[in-house]
């Protein structure tokens, strides 16, 4: 049976505050769950969730206080996971005085291609990534969303078959969101797993095959985005156009989840109440624009956790201080 | 054998090109161009030896000042800019790139040591006597600067590992200065009764690095040979010291979580 993608096994880590004091705080709290080959898995959580520090234990760059984690079967401890996996990370900043070219010829070395093999390299990720003409440019001179293409194409210059990125759409306007999510669907396609933070939930929702949504450093849930929001159509949403000259009832131009903007409404009924605000519209000539059901979404789902997270941290807090 | 600290170590001496580094020869060769001038015209037969005293102790100081400031700042601006996180997702162990940075700084100091050794060859021939085979003690010195500077850059390597840049120049600096005093330190141990203070002192003597041996400057100044031996003695001391302070930092920094 082939090993998962990523595995998570009780993975732990504590950091200590206080200079002679020192006091544990806990950043990541037993986090167990895997993540599939091909996947493409959505990390979500509120800034301080714990999202980085999960990256950062898989990168060897910090060490685990208890459990561990496994990259397609091998142990992150092991120096040949690297070579199986990419790692975008948050904010990136590479050494300003090479030019685009240079950092990712620097990069390439450390798999010990030929330099043919790393010339042709560079030149496709570069294209790749819409920087060929950028190039030559020096690091210094590139702008944030340059910054973070340069960064995707270090990830991805070895093919790796995981790919981490770590708020990857951060700070981007619409068309580096865009490309950027355009690169995450290119390296689906090609059977990669990638495995990346944020708190942009359209994306996530957009994108990713399952999500694990991490408060305070503890797991809250792990499934499709559908699966983890209840599919359940909890109102129906009605957008239409009053004709001129005309009344609406006031049961409609009144209701509690009505909005107007200019001479288009926007009402909110129960499902079961569809019907009878219907037959009320069109006793009264509005034109329907539209009819849609509305289920909740994974940002609503999102928010309802964090307060839940937060509730819990105010109740400890308060006990605490008895 | 593992390729990684060349990679590592090209790339940092390309960084300290292009951070105009070396834009201290420019000071050098000014310097060097008015003491030859300035000899020249003032100080009669001993035009050689004042040129090969200031010639070698600028080349000296420069080179501390380069290995110091640049040493300390290896890995703490690698962390402090967190282009470590990307370069250690890659296939490399911590060792490796700790050895790569210490490589490339040497290599910095070694193009720079010997560029100003031409400087200072071009100010020796200018205040006018042909080269001599005696002139060889001139590049023992520069060689015995060079592991001196190998030395300095191992321990600004390791200590900043685990403390700032500013602690890890007051370190590095302090160790220094002590090792020019470290065979005065054996001696204070030899006149005291103190079991204490002669242990104390015996230990601090073995501990520090010496570098009294290392200083040839007055001996090149004034045409003197230096033994084959003391080159030898030199080579390996520097060799082992280096090699043991940097497993030191490399076992320091490879259970260090980055920030």
């Amino acid at each position: 049976m082939p090993s998962p993608a990523i595995e998570f096994l009780g993975l732990t880590k504590d950091y200590a505050s206080g200079f002679w004091r020192k006091r544990l705080r806990r950043s990541l709290d037993n986090l167990t769950f895997q993540v599939e080959e091909g996947e493409v898995f959505g990390f979500l959580g509120p800034n301080g969730a714990g999202k980085t520090t999960t990256l950062k234990l898989l990168m060897g760059l910090i060490f685990p206080t208890a459990g561990t984690a496994r990259v397609r079967g091998r142990s992150i401890d092991d120096i040949a996971m690297h070579r199986e996996i990419g790692f975008l990370p948050e904010q990136p900043y590479f050494y300003d005085y090479l030019t685009g070219r240079e950092l990712l010829d620097y990069y390439a070395r450390f798999f010990g291609y030929s330099p043919a093999e790393r010339r042709d390299r560079v030149a496709r990720f570069l294209e790749r990534v819409g920087l060929s003409d950028a190039a030559t440019v020096q690091l210094r001179k590139f702008s944030k969303g340059m910054l973070q293409r340069v960064g995707i194409a270090q990830a991805i210059l070895h093919d790796p078959q995981v790919v981490f990125l770590d708020e990857p759409m951060s700070g981007l306007d619409p068309v580096g969101r865009r490309e950027v999510r355009d690169i995450i669907l290119d390296l689906k396609r090609q059977g990669r797993t990638v495995f990346f933070s944020t708190h942009i939930l359209s994306d996530a929702e957009m994108l990713c095959d399952r999500v694990a949504v991490l408060v305070g450093g503890k797991l809250q849930g792990v499934g499709a985005p559908g699966e983890i929001v209840s599919m359940e159509v909890y109102a129906m949403e009605i957008l239409f156009e009053a004709r001129e000259g005309r009344s609406l009832p006031s049961s409609l131009s009144q209701h509690e989840h009505s909005t107007q903007t200019g001479g288009r409404y926007r009402i909110e009924v129960p499902e079961a109440d569809l019907y009878a605000a219907l037959d009320h519209l069109r006793a009264s000539d509005a034109r329907i624009l539209s009819v849609t059901p509305l289920r909740p979404t994974l940002e609503d789902y999102f928010f309802r956790l964090v307060g839940r997270g937060k509730a819990v941290a105010r109740d400890a807090a308060e006990v605490a201080s008895r | 054998m593992s390729v990684i600290p060349g990679v590592v170590a090209v790339n940092t001496f390309r960084e300290a090109v292009r951070d105009r580094v070396l834009y201290n020869l420019i000071f050098f060769a000014l310097m060097m161009t008015g003491a030859a001038i300035l000899v020249g015209g003032i100080s009669i037969g001993i035009e050689r030896m004042v040129i090969i005293n200031l010639g070698l102790s600028a080349i000296s100081i420069f080179g501390l000042v380069m290995a110091i400031f640049i040493g300390v700042g290896l890995v703490h601006k690698e962390m402090e800019k967190r282009t470590l996180y990307s370069l250690l997702s890659k296939p490399i162990r911590r060792w490796e790139f700790l050895a790569g940075k210490f490589a490339g700084l040497l290599l910095t100091l070694v193009v720079n040591t010997s560029l100003m050794t031409l400087g200072l060859a071009a100010a020796l021939y200018y205040v006018g006597r042909p080269f001599v085979l005696s002139d060889a003690t001139i590049l023992v010195a520069v060689y015995f600067i060079l592991l001196q500077l190998a030395l300095v850059t191992a321990l600004a390597l390791f200590f900043s590992c685990f403390s700032s840049p500013l602690l890890s120049t007051l370190f590095t600096l302090g160790m220094y200065i002590a090792g020019i005093f470290s065979t005065d330190i054996h001696d204070v141990g030899m006149f005291t009764s103190s079991l204490a203070i002669q242990w104390g002192a015996r230990l601090l003597y073995y501990l520090l690095p010496n570098f009294h041996n290392f200083n040839a400057i007055a001996a090149a100044a004034h045409g003197e040979s230096i033994p084959f031996a003391l080159i030898w003695q030199n080579t390996a001391y520097a060799a082992v010291y280096v090699a043991l302070v940097l497993i030191a930092a490399s076992a320091i920094f490879s259970g260090r979580n980055l920030k």
